[in-house]
């Protein structure tokens, strides 16, 4: 397959399914959307696995949509960061949507929630791959009305009050953005990613141009979810159906923290001190608030949504440290985070389907009667806390050599204490609804009988991506060897400014 | 300390015990097959490696990194290994038949299992990571064995007390293995070069991170309380993880990396401090206790002080001495254990006051309990007598306050010959007591073998030192010297200091034993009035963790929106207005340009004043009109500047939405009262508004200042007729130069449409009637009609002239909303002919399908087809022109029609 090809149809192929499965529904096969979901779900993935190994044999891709060359066009381009957002996104989009064949009812389904879903990987896609700063802007709108459909389709009061909180605080971000881009298109005459790595070297405006980027930091910086910007995040995600909790677990604020990752390694990177330094400092107060959010907890969703922000903060620590082994940290933590979170929010709806309630206090009984689930649960929430030898172990280890091969003590320390809160954060959830008898007796776990379509459905996803935690864990070295190359491209984005603006295939 | 935690949990363990079912023993002898296999393995190593050639094994897991599976096998690695999988074997047998039955039975050979492995994998490592990797391990199937009576609050609280503790000293003791490998420049523990390391500026940084997890895993003071707590796991848990081997980790470390780290004071210093002080604290509360399990787990804390004690010095008699008394310490401890077990099993108790005289029914319990108990004491010719002795000789090598240690460890000692007293005499001899439960004799030979054997060893040992001091304790003490070193064991040293030492111990211990009331009772009104435990501390640390998790919250996350916004906006603004100076960006654009035009203030003044209508008035309406005001000015400005197109899209969406709006909030029950903030809240968004416009005005002024790059403009207005066939720009750039965007902003379009649609339907709909106006229903069917076809008109001539599928789909949602005002929904649905969201949808799908013609006929996706009918290139009349770049646009405009109208008519319909 070209490489147009390759660049367009993990974009175009959800689009695509989301018409399909719009209308398919409204012709009337209620069961129609969510298969159309599941295969165009798992088609992304083979695209993108296609595009990956695209990028890995000849560098990075590029495309230039409608023709036009770069800077006036829109460059569509994957560099190996890019690429394995897309597979990721692909994956865990193939395995929420088969969770949620039997998570989303039948009326969230008739209101177009297939078609939504697919209109949301279709933007955040978009945004991996787009090498435009107004195109990424583009795709965090679609990302954000798709998301804010979600959260509120089908919804009761919490889900509306969720639903405006996610929107007014990310649409604070929208508008920065959309000004910074206004200011610094400005500044250069230009949108295109790599033409601004280029022609920022020749503004003389250093002062500028930082404060251009502390701009973006901030719009980013509330859409990754960081220090003290995160207020939208566990106002929200707490309230829809898990598996839009779930897919807004694994994506969302991976979004943000790309979208940091790729400015500030391709196009802010004049004044290191300054806007990195901002970012580790950042960093360190994002996974210390975050993981005591998760401890003030008592209930399985609020607390995982807490400890999004503070394991985003260690992903930002390693951008924020800015050497090849903490980049490196930040590419590998992205991918292991996604695969973790997304499962352990399909877990905890399992759990709740089985006991009743996602609030720790009123379940339980777990560990004596479905001991699967338990192993379920143990792989991402081990991996979570860094426990080897699971994936999250590696991305901690990276992060944390990172940290004391330069000396940064400070944040090398709280990198470690956190790993130990997020331990007993993470411990309540077993303790409570594993280890301890269900309130209400044993007969309570498991009352309602699932049967066995919706089981398969519902733990297929969950054992999937527990393997992949496990492989990683087990095998880490093909990972590290993706994420190293791709911090040697971050750190010398040549080979892709190249591709972009030279117009070579 | 304890004591609360066990009269809670043993009645659980029996009630589990009741559910015995058959099956079970078979368990506990396949599980002990592997141990055996492991144990019979190390024993073949153990000539090649006492010659002082170790085994070595390694392959690459993470070379990024530098990370291998390396192990090897020297006489350090082998001691240990020996001790796991030999008392594994013991232990898997025994624990058969002690849960025999259990519910959890497959899952606790399992955990058991995978800790012998992890822990073999442990001491075998050569690579710091690797050896982490295990250390880690051990440390979660010891969490879940500790609470493998889960449904026991206080088991739960004590696994997860072991997890926190042991857990945490692991994150520290990480930090400390990848500082010594970036010293060292390898993470191979053999490879180190202790040059390196003792000479960097970071080796008291290291020792402290070492120690830390050394000290939390081996349970020394001040983290010792968690180890009695962790007797809350089965018995035969307690015996193999609590007292032969996990809780030796860190003595393992401690002695791996004495070559290494060892002979710095502080390493030194600290190691005896905190072993001395563990030995006695150990002892002193093994004699407060009555339970016996817990008496034996206090006696550990004692034994493992005495470890690290000698671990500090490296004098090969301290490191021999270590050695030596690892091993006898692991020989009676488990048997005790087991024995202990056993004694709960059978008579129904652990407490010390309700068990006597039960000798004459378990008479071969007994025997083990009494051989282990003169082992534990230090009676000769026990191997514990040989222990003792070097211990206190290895006590006066010791560089740090020997005196002081060596009293040290009498004292203990002495704890430990009353303590072997109370649990080898007090339970079976003297009158048994009625308390006790019925019929209790020997249990099944599976359970009693292990302690026997073990019990046999410690005399045996004894009585042959050379079995053990050759093979086994030289080359260990050689390992952890780094030195040749030669180690010879015999019961009879002559008349020496340690022996009066030992002659001291026996007495003080005795007189411990017969005046144990009076002692128990001094030390516990001692404990009693200590002002702190580390376990007080603990709760404490954990208490003070919670509030403050909740107190941040509160602060953090009150569930005030207005908070929320005023934070995240203000944190943004502050720090670029920050930069702004900080980078000393403010800058003015020279005189002149931009050029400040009356109709430019008037325009700017008149969207300020309706921007401060809409946040000072009380009326709904009024602050739809007002924002109606933003809007048109905004869309004026846009004129001034040229671009028609885009102010026609603002003019019609404002009035669309001012439309909306209204529709939607005639339907809202009346506010009664307008919510009136308090002055400091007005005043604290009045200055972040103020502050954030300034900001980005300053911003702006400063960008102004620098030159304008026009290359990308240049090149829109020069490319646009010839390249891309369109004379209207705007219209080229949506649709041809920047498509993509288009694209993605239409599928936001569609997607509102299909979100607000959903949230109508989804709430509460209220029934509708048309508009009743007789001139509106007569006039609106014609305008209606005038409208779509002016639409499809502003939609064809779009690419040359002002139009195009934005503003057109907008006339002709504006038709049908007309329609739908005035005749009902009904009929607006007729005359649209289908959905208005599946309209919306395919309006996407067409212009999907029209950006893929481009990638399909082999160019890039988007690029524009272009088809000319009829022209005269001679005229330079190209003709009509066909091409995707309408098809794309035609795909704009159903979805602005689809979407606008799926609002529309979600407001009007009937529900």
């Amino acid at each position: 397959m070209s490489a147009a090809w390759l660049l367009f149809l993990p974009i175009a192929l959800p689009f695509a399914g989301a018409v399909l499965a719009f209308i398919a529904g409204r012709a009337g096969d209620r069961r129609a959307p969510q298969w159309v979901n599941v295969g165009t779900t798992a088609l992304m993935t083979l695209v993108s696995l296609l595009l990956l190994s695209a990028v890995w044999r000849d560098g990075p891709q590029a495309i230039q949509m409608g023709g036009w060359a770069a800077p006036f066009g829109i460059t569509l381009v994957a560099d190996i960061l890019g690429a394995v957002m897309v597979v990721i996104t692909a994956l865990s989009g193939l395995a929420v949507a088969v969770y949620a064949m039997a998570d989303i009812d039948e009326g969230r389904a008739k209101l177009g929630w297939h078609a939504l879903y697919l209109v949301l990987l279709a933007g955040v896609t978009g945004a991996f791959l787009t090498g435009d700063l107004f195109n990424l802007y583009v795709w965090f709108e679609v990302m954000l009305i798709a998301s804010f459909c979600l959260l509120v389709l089908g919804g009761d009061k919490a889900q509306l009050d969720g639903g405006l909180r996610y929107v007014a605080l990310n649409l604070v971000a929208t508008v920065m953005f959309l000004m910074a881009i206004g200011l610094l298109y400005g500044l250069t005459g230009t949108l295109n990613m790599a033409d601004l790595h280029v022609t920022l070297k020749t503004v003389d405006a250093p002062g500028l141009v930082t404060t251009i980027a502390v701009l973006f930091l901030g719009a980013f910086g509330i859409k990754s979810a960081v220090f003290p910007l995160f207020f939208w995040l566990p106002a929200s995600y707490h309230v829809p159906p898990v598996a839009v909790s779930a897919i807004f677990a694994a994506l969302l604020t991976k979004v943000g923290v790309y979208a940091l990752i790729r400015l500030f390694t391709l196009v802010f990177t004049a004044d290191v001190d300054y806007t990195h330094g901002i970012l580790l400092v950042i960093a360190g107060a994002t996974m210390v608030t975050g993981v005591l959010g998760a401890a003030a907890q008592n209930q399985v969703r609020k607390i995982l949504s807490f400890h999004i922000i503070s394991q985003i903060g260690y992903m930002v620590m390693g951008l924020a440290l800015y050497t090849p082994l903490a980049l490196l940290g930040a590419v590998f933590y992205l991918v292991h985070h996604i695969i973790v979170k997304a499962n352990l929010f399909l877990v905890g709806g399992v759990a709740k389907r089985i006991t009743g309630s996602f609030e720790l206090d009123r379940i339980g009984g777990l560990y004596k009667a479905k001991p699967w689930l338990a192993v379920l649960f143990l792989i991402p929430a081990l991996s979570l806390a860094g426990i080897p030898p699971l994936s999250g172990f590696w991305a901690k280890l990276v992060l944390i050599e990172a940290s004391l091969e330069v000396e940064a003590w400070v944040i090398a320390g709280v990198a470690l204490v956190v790993g130990l809160l997020t331990v007993f954060s993470m411990s309540k959830i077993w303790l409570e609804a594993f280890w301890k008898p269900h309130p209400d007796g044993d007969a309570a776990v498991g009352a309602v009988a699932l049967t066995r379509g919706e089981t398969v459905a519902l733990v297929a996803p969950i054992v999937l991506l527990a393997s992949i935690t496990v492989i990683i864990g087990l095998a880490p070295q093909p990972f590290l060897d993706l994420a190293a190359r791709s911090a040697q491209e971050l750190l010398a984005p040549e080979a892709y400014v190249r591709v972009v603006l030279g117009g070579l295939p | 300390m304890g004591n609360g935690t066990l009269e809670t949990a043993a009645p659980t363990e029996a009630r589990s015990r009741n559910r015995f079912r058959d099956g079970g023993r078979w368990m506990g002898f396949a599980s002990a097959v592997p141990p055996a296999l492991v144990a019979a393995w190390l024993l073949s190593l153990l000539p090649r490696v006492s010659e002082g050639r170790p085994v070595l094994w390694a392959v690459d897991w993470a070379p990024t990194l530098g990370v291998s599976l390396a192990f090897r096998i020297d006489g350090l690695a082998l001691l240990f290994g020996l001790l796991v999988s030999g008392i594994g074997v013991v232990i898997m047998l025994y624990a058969g038949s002690y849960l025999k039955g259990h519910v959890h039975l497959g899952r606790f050979f399992l955990y058991m299992t995978a800790f012998m492995f992890s822990m073999l994998g442990l001491v075998l490592a050569d690579d710091a990571v690797a050896l982490f990797v295990f250390w880690e391990l051990t440390t979660v199937t010891s969490f879940l064995l500790i609470g493998f009576t889960h449904t026991d609050p206080k088991s739960r609280r004590n696994a997860l007390q072991a997890l926190l503790l042991t857990g945490g000293g692991g994150l520290a003791l990480l930090a400390g293995l990848l500082l010594m490998g970036l010293e060292s420049g390898t993470l191979r523990l053999s490879a180190m070069d202790p040059v390196l390391i003792q000479g960097s500026a970071l080796l008291p940084g290291i020792i402290v991170l070492v120690l830390l997890g050394c000290f939390t895993k081996s349970a020394q003071f001040p983290f010792h309380f968690w180890l009695p707590n962790a007797m809350s796991a089965p018995t035969p848990v307690s015996a193999y993880l609590h007292s032969a081997t996990m809780v030796k980790a860190g003595i393992y470390l401690l002695a791996r990396l004495s070559p290494t780290l060892g002979g710095d004071p502080l390493w030194v210093w600290s190691l005896t401090v905190a072993g001395a002080l563990t030995a006695v604290i150990g002892a002193a509360w093994a004699l407060r206790q009555t339970d016996l399990k817990q008496m034996l787990a206090w006696t550990t804390v004692m034994a493992l002080g005495a470890l690290t004690l000698l671990l500090a010095g490296s004098a090969p008699i301290s490191l021999a001495a270590a050695m030596t008394f690892l091993v006898v310490h692991a020989l009676y401890k488990a048997t005790l254990f087991m024995v202990v077990g056993i004694l709960d099993h059978e008579a129904g108790t652990r407490e010390r006051d309700k068990l006597a005289g039960l000798a004459r029914a378990m008479p071969l319990t007994a025997a083990a309990a009494v051989l282990a108990a003169f082992s534990m004491g230090g009676f000769p010719p026990f191997l514990g007598f040989i222990g003792k002795e070097l211990k206190y000789e290895g006590a006066l090598a010791l560089v740090a306050a020997p005196g002081v240690a060596a009293f040290g460890l009498v004292l203990a000692s002495a704890g430990m010959v009353a303590v072997a007293g109370m649990i080898a005499i007090d339970p079976f001899f003297g009158r048994q007591r009625k308390s006790v439960s019925a019929r209790p004799h020997d249990p099944p030979k599976s359970m009693l073998a292990g302690p026997l054997l073990l019990a046999g060893l410690g005399l045996a040992f004894g009585l042959a030192p050379g079995v053990i001091s050759g093979p086994l304790v030289q080359p260990a003490v050689t390992s952890v010297l780094g030195g040749p070193a030669t180690v010879k064991l015999a019961l009879w040293h002559g008349i020496n200091l340690p022996l009066v030492l030992s002659i001291a111990t026996f007495t003080l211990g005795v007189l411990f034993y017969i005046f144990r009331t009076p002692v128990v009772a001094g030390l516990n009104a001692f404990v009693g009035r200590l002002p702190m435990t580390g376990e007080r501390a603990y709760d404490g640390w954990l208490a003070g963790l919670k509030a403050l998790a909740a107190w941040q919250t509160r602060i953090l996350q009150g569930g005030h929106l207005r908070v929320y916004m005023a934070t995240t906006l203000g944190a943004v603004v502050a720090l670029t207005l920050f930069t702004l100076f900080w980078a000393d960006a403010l800058a003015l654009p020279a005189a002149g340009s931009p050029s400040l035009s009356i109709l430019g203030v008037t325009v700017a003044v008149t969207a300020a004043a309706g921007a401060a209508i809409v946040v000072t008035t009380r009326s709904r309406l009024a602050a739809i009109g007002a924002l109606g005001i933003v809007g048109t000015a905004v869309a004026v400005l846009f004129l001034m500047h040229g671009a028609v197109d885009v102010a026609t899209t603002q003019f019609l969406v404002e009035t669309l939405v001012v439309v909306l709006l209204a529709a939607a909030l005639v339907r809202l029950p009346r506010l009664t009262q307008t919510p009136r903030r308090n002055r400091r809240a007005r005043l604290r968004d009045g200055i972040l508004s103020v502050g954030a416009g300034l900001t980005v005005t300053l911003v702006m002024l400063a960008v102004l200042a620098e030159p304008f790059d026009r290359r990308v403009t240049d090149f829109f207005e020069a490319a646009a007729w010839p390249e891309a066939f369109g004379r209207n720009i705007v219209n080229v750039i949506l649709v041809d130069f920047r498509a993509l965007d288009t694209f993605g902003e239409i599928a936001v379009v569609a997607v509102a449409g299909m979100g607000a649609y959903a949230l109508l339907k989804g709430g509460m709909a209220v029934p509708k009637q048309p508009i009743e106006s007789l001139i509106l229903r007569t006039a609106t069917r014609g305008l209606a009609a005038l409208l779509a076809v002016f639409a499809v008109f502003m939609l064809l001539r779009g690419h040359n002239d002002p139009g195009g599928g934005f503003i057109a789909g907008l006339i002709a949602a504006t038709g049908f909303t007309l329609l739908a005002l005035a005749h009902g929904v009904g009929l607006a649905r007729q005359a649209l002919g289908g959905a208005p969201r599946i309209v919306a949808l395919s309006g996407l799908g067409i212009a999907l399908l029209s950006g893929l013609a481009g990638a399909l006929a082999g160019g890039a996706p988007f690029e524009g087809l272009w088809l000319f009918l009829g022209g005269d290139p001679a005229a330079g009349d190209k003709g009509i022109p066909l091409s995707t770049v309408l098809v794309f646009d035609i795909g704009v405009f159903l979805v602005v029609v689809g979407s606008v109208l799926a609002i529309v008519f979600g407001l009007e319909e009937e529900a």
